[in-house]
């Protein structure tokens, strides 16, 4: 799938890796805001789902996340996450 | 229904493995290699429910464990890619299988037969994913590990990753390890469904698991 460096498309792209990780419905991801809680908020969320979450997301949006930028902050939650993210792209 | 086949293996020495599937006589039988690590539970029923449709579609299939995973008693930390490799083809002899179907890591370690690679993952992204999987756990319990002195390591003593306990000739043979060439590669696209391998809770699609099953009896001619 080719992303753009649009952010609609970004926000697309990590919303449906979101859904892949979760086994989330299109219309439940939909429902997902900036303040929506990821790490320590979604129990599902353990060390391994976010580890493939992360790389899932570097593949799909061809960007390479660092580890020293992975912290708790970086995933609190959505709105980090996607600008994050964002920032990635335009970067690269 | 379960099936064994005999898996010598250096610390097992004449043991048994098993196999989920069915090996009735027809004329084609689809090996299938599961994914690896936590790929391999998440997808599990996914796999179960192709052999299921490719039995109705008069198609055998045999799913075997990887020794030291599943039901087998191997050691895991003995394990290395050549091993599954080995005990791949072993089970490949002893059902006869005719074509092969690799999942993800599956096609790092799948016999020498014709068949595909659903979205094949590479050795070094699988052994990224653990790694990176062990210094969030560390850093969320207040602890500081860097990758690059985890595979250090790994690569000489072992490591143990997502609760897996990685032999060196596992961690060596992840970093180099490449799909094998000769299976066609399969993207989840042309089948539909979502990547259930990457499920934090293991979830099941049967309209998924109905569509591989069609796909593989089409290219098969059955």
């Amino acid at each position: 799938m080719t992303v753009t460096g649009n952010d609609d498309a970004i926000d697309g792209t990590l919303r449906r890796v979101l859904g892949d990780v979760l086994g989330l419905s299109p219309a439940h991801t939909a429902t997902i805001t900036p303040d929506t809680g990821l790490f320590g908020t979604l129990p599902e969320l353990d060390s391994m789902a976010v580890a493939g979450l992360l790389t899932e997301i570097e593949d799909r949006l061809n960007i390479v996340i660092d580890d020293d930028e992975v912290d708790g902050e970086l995933l609190e939650n959505y709105g980090n996450l996607l600008a994050f993210v964002t920032a990635k792209r335009v970067a690269g | 229904m379960t099936l064994e086949w005999p898996c010598p293996s250096p610390d097992r020495c004449g043991a048994t493995e098993y196999a989920f599937g069915y090996r009735t006589g027809r004329a084609a039988c689809v090996l299938i290699v599961p994914a690896l690590f936590e790929e391999m539970n998440r997808t599990r029923r996914m796999l179960v429910e192709t052999i299921r449709a490719l039995d109705t579609h008069g198609i055998d299939a045999m799913l075997p464990d990887l020794p030291g995973c599943n039901e087998s008693l191997a050691d895991f930390s003995a394990q290395s890619l050549d091993s599954w490799r080995v005990a791949m083809a072993r089970a490949a002899a002893h059902f006869g299988t005719t074509h092969v179907l690799a999942l993800r890591g599956g096609a790092l370690v799948a016999p020498d037969l014709p068949g595909w690679a659903l979205e094949p993952a590479k050795g070094a992204g699988l052994l990224r994913q653990l790694l990176r999987a062990r210094t969030i756990a560390a850093r969320e319990a207040g602890r500081e590990e860097r990758l690059e002195d985890l595979l250090a390591l790994g690569r000489s003593e072992g490591l143990e990753l997502a609760g897996y306990r990685c032999g060196a000739a596992l961690i060596a043979g992840l970093e180099a390890g490449l799909p094998a060439p000769h299976l066609a590669p399969m993207t989840l696209s042309e089948i539909g469904g979502a990547a259930l391998w990457l499920r934090s809770e293991p979830g099941e699609d049967a309209a998924q698991s109905a569509a591989l099953a069609a796909r593989l009896a089409a290219e098969i001619g059955a």
